[in-house]
């Protein structure tokens, strides 16, 4: 059984991130009135890529070099600690949220002084929305996963399929607030309009586009891929709160949540312009306070009986 | 008198022009333009023999009347006293006499380079433990041209910006001098062909006496309406391409296709070159032509006004245009900005209406006002407006051309008279989508071109996009920048 978990989900880590960034541009192309390319378009640049050598600037240090390792690096042993598409995670230990959510800050952290490194203001510039970004949404997500888990007594990311069961009648309440904010996260952290946009040229307008500005070739692919990693990762959680536990179609309604998340970002990449900037924070903001509405109604059941 | 008065496209003797001396033609232009509201159209130096340098200033009254006037810097002459102290619109018009003729306009507040040493440009500082400096270019990520922005930033919000050009000087007075044709002027600006090629047209035949027949003259008008559609379409694209507005910059860029192709059927090229010759145009159009072309433009227009308005409707695209980049009226004025970026800024100017033809006249068009408030906002409304617009004077224009179906589109050169084309000197002026393109011609008395002049719109415009993203967003800047769309080498030259 374990070997099968290790197995499963080491598959879905190399090839869903991937397929979901070609779905969403496949969604994308469609409401574009495009054919588009094929859904494993971005698998075939990350193995193009993989072949290619790389070019270092030589205004960079060993922090620019060792960046993407690192940052690749961290996401994926936070991807241990998720439940992937056979409802297990591989390290599946309590609190393995915080060693989870600190990961990602790891990764983020070595990307942002790797992009620092390079001494360009356009990577300087996007370091430090990044950052700030990052400071907002890592709150919100304390707070949401650790109401969720609270209903369920032992704060493991398996336990989150339970949240029905335990929920009582605030459940379908919880589950909407906490899968929306979980929804605004994968658009903040996947850096997807209306936050960032992935498909602009425009340096001065990118937020984790231009932090990668420097990085080609394998690295490149790295940094891609962890990327795809992170959406896939949150979309996990949202699979896990919805699917009812012990369900035994488990992979098959996970790959399905994983497909229905893809579409909705694709379709809200079409429908909406980017925000402006400065009115970003007010947009994760709104995650914010779902988290809080999320811990209010979690203090209810526990408290209010 | 001190001036003498002509219209669009009229020809004098270079010898009729009056010469001031330059303290009085100074004070002079102060009074035309901060009293009768008039607008420098032209300030350029030639070369007078001797060490001499002759300085030409074309004023417009925007009421149909051009005021030219000229003054003569003796040899050893090197300064005067500078006029955009008092009136800020000169300083582009200063900085280009002071770099081709190195006459220094004294107390000038921003003698910049323009086109040349570039590597010397005296950038202005900023200090302190927010700011920070964003360089972009010369070269650039996108497929454009090359210039140098300079951003001195608060945080996010920029504080001043700075743009260096000059990087595509290629000195196409010069080589118009020497090689005059429609093919040079028409890759002057890859995005204003046909009003570069009208501009150069109107001079040239007016200097040589060519006459154009009416069907030819409707053909261009056609075709300079075609070419500001287009490229307006294809700039709405770029603007929702910006704010990552995916249905629009698709929709967008698919009619403008639609626009440039018809424009491919009448010329053989999807921007119009070589449609335009001395004389007429290259290519007749036929009533089986026409039938498609309006067909076209009815599915231009429905697309291009369903999707303005689902946009406008949106409320996330309406964030980022409303009070993005705006440029006040007054600032709009003081800069004297041109064109379709002035009517956004709700300065009612449009020289198709101000130095009117007789088309104008006969096809009933009227000057329609815009009441923009100088956002970006105001200059996406204005490109759908002016949208609209073309195609409906290019109905009118179809119409029109039934009248004169059996004339000739093309009176050829024979009609060449050398001897009346000896020390011409005329102005044309050309409503290109961006705004007016100024070309001056002048003749020696070989009646060969001696001095030719070009103003782009961009010319004057490029300090209002710097106007525009002052404390604005850095983010911003690229939204500005499509909304005005400027040309790098119109204004390099």
């Amino acid at each position: 059984m374990k070997g099968f978990i290790i197995l499963s989900n080491i598959i879905a880590v190399m090839l869903l991130p991937f397929l979901m960034t070609g779905i969403i541009r496949k969604t994308k192309a469609f409401w574009g009135g495009r054919y588009g390319a094929s859904i494993f378009q971005p698998l075939y640049d990350f193995i193009k890529l993989i072949k290619k050598d790389f070019v270092v600037s030589n205004t960079t240090s060993a922090v620019f070099r060792l960046t993407p390792l690192i940052s690749f690096a961290a996401v994926i042993t936070a991807a241990l600690f998720i439940p992937l598409i056979s409802g297990n995670a591989i390290i599946d230990i309590s609190a393995g949220l915080i060693v989870f959510a600190y990961l990602l800050a790891l990764g983020k952290f070595f990307s942002c002084i790797g992009a620092m490194d390079t001494g360009s203001s356009f990577e300087g510039m996007g370091t430090s929305r990044e950052a700030c970004f990052t400071s907002i949404v890592e709150p919100a997500f304390f707070i949401i996963m650790g109401s969720v888990m609270a209903l369920s007594g032992n704060y493991t990311f398996e336990s989150l399929s339970k949240i029905t069961e335990n929920a009582g009648s605030y459940g379908v309440l919880i589950i909407i607030f906490a899968v929306l904010a979980l929804f605004l996260m994968v658009l903040i952290e996947g850096c997807r309009v209306p936050v960032d946009d992935p498909a602009t040229h425009l340096e001065l307008t990118m937020i984790h586009e231009v932090m990668i500005l420097d990085n080609s070739g394998f690295d490149l692919a790295l940094i891609s891929w962890a990327a795809g990693i992170k959406m896939l990762l949150i979309t996990s959680l949202i699979a896990k709160i919805i699917i009812p536990a012990g369900s035994p179609l488990y992979a098959l309604y996970y790959l399905a949540v994983v497909l229905l998340v893809s579409v909705i970002i694709g379709t809200v990449e079409s429908s909406m312009a980017r925000i402006r900037m400065s009115h970003v924070f007010e947009f994760i903001f709104i995650m914010s306070s779902f988290a809080l509405i999320v811990m209010s109604l979690t203090a209810a059941r526990v408290f209010g009986g | 008198m001190n001036w003498i008065k002509i219209k669009n496209n009229e020809k004098i003797n270079l010898n009729d022009i009056p010469t001031l001396d330059i303290d009085d033609l100074r004070t002079e232009i102060i009074s035309f333009v901060s009293v009768d509201k008039m607008r420098p159209l032209a300030f350029f130096g030639k070369d007078w023999g001797r060490g001499q340098v002759k300085l030409f200033t074309v004023l417009g009254d925007d009421k149909g009347l051009l005021y030219v006037t000229s003054s003569l810097f003796k040899a050893g002459i090197r300064s005067y006293e500078s006029i955009t102290q008092v009136i800020p619109s000169f300083h582009i018009f200063e900085r280009e006499f002071f770099e081709e003729f190195h006459i220094e306009p004294l107390n000038h507040p921003w003698l910049k380079p323009l086109r040349k040493n570039q590597d010397k440009y005296p950038f202005f500082k900023m200090e302190g433990d927010e700011i920070h400096e964003v360089a972009v270019g010369p070269i650039h990520a996108g497929v454009i041209e090359p210039g140098h922005f300079r951003f001195m930033c608060n945080g996010e919000s920029v504080y001043h910006l700075e743009i260096a050009l000059g990087y595509q000087h290629k000195g196409v007075e010069g080589l118009m001098v020497q090689n005059p044709s429609n093919q040079l002027i028409e890759s002057v600006a890859g995005d204003s062909v046909i009003a570069y090629s009208l501009a150069y047209s109107n001079v040239m035949e007016a200097i040589k006496g060519i006459s154009v027949s009416n069907k030819a003259q409707l053909i261009r008008k056609m075709a300079l309406e075609m070419e500001r559609a287009a490229i307006h379409i294809g700039d709405l694209g770029a603007i929702a391409g910006d704010i990552a507005y995916l249905m629009g910059a698709s929709v967008f860029g698919a009619t403008r296709t639609l626009v440039i192709n018809t424009m491919l059927e009448f010329s053989g090229s999807r921007f119009g070159r070589g449609l335009l010759t001395l004389g007429g145009v290259n290519f007749d159009i036929d009533d089986e032509k026409i039938e498609r072309a309006l067909k076209t433009l009815n599915k231009v227009e429905t697309d291009v006004s369903r999707m303005v308005k689902t946009m406008l409707k949106n409320s996330t695209v309406m964030s980022r245009l409303e009070k993005t980049g705006t440029v006040s009226t007054e600032r709009a004025l003081e800069a004297g900005l041109a064109g379709m970026a002035a009517r956004a800024s709700g300065v009612n100017i449009d020289s198709r209406f101000d130095y009117p033809d007789r088309w104008i006249k006969e096809l009933g068009l009227k000057k329609e006002e815009f009441n923009g408030t100088g956002d970006v906002n105001s200059r996406f409304c204005l490109r759908y407006k002016e949208i609209i617009e073309s195609i409906s004077i290019i109905r009118k224009i179809f119409k029109k051309l039934k009248e004169y179906k059996n004339e000739p589109v093309n009176s050829g050169y024979e009609v060449l008279n050398k001897e009346n084309s000896k020390d011409a000197f005329v102005v044309s002026v050309v409503e290109g989508w961006r705004g007016e393109i100024v070309h001056i011609g002048m003749s020696d008395n070989n009646g060969a071109l001696s001095r030719y002049k070009i103003k782009d719109p961009s010319f004057n415009n490029w300090y209002g996009l710097a106007l525009a993203v002052r404390n604005n967003g850095v983010s911003d800047f690229p939204l500005c920048n499509k909304s005005f769309n400027l040309s790098y080498s119109g204004c390099d030259l």
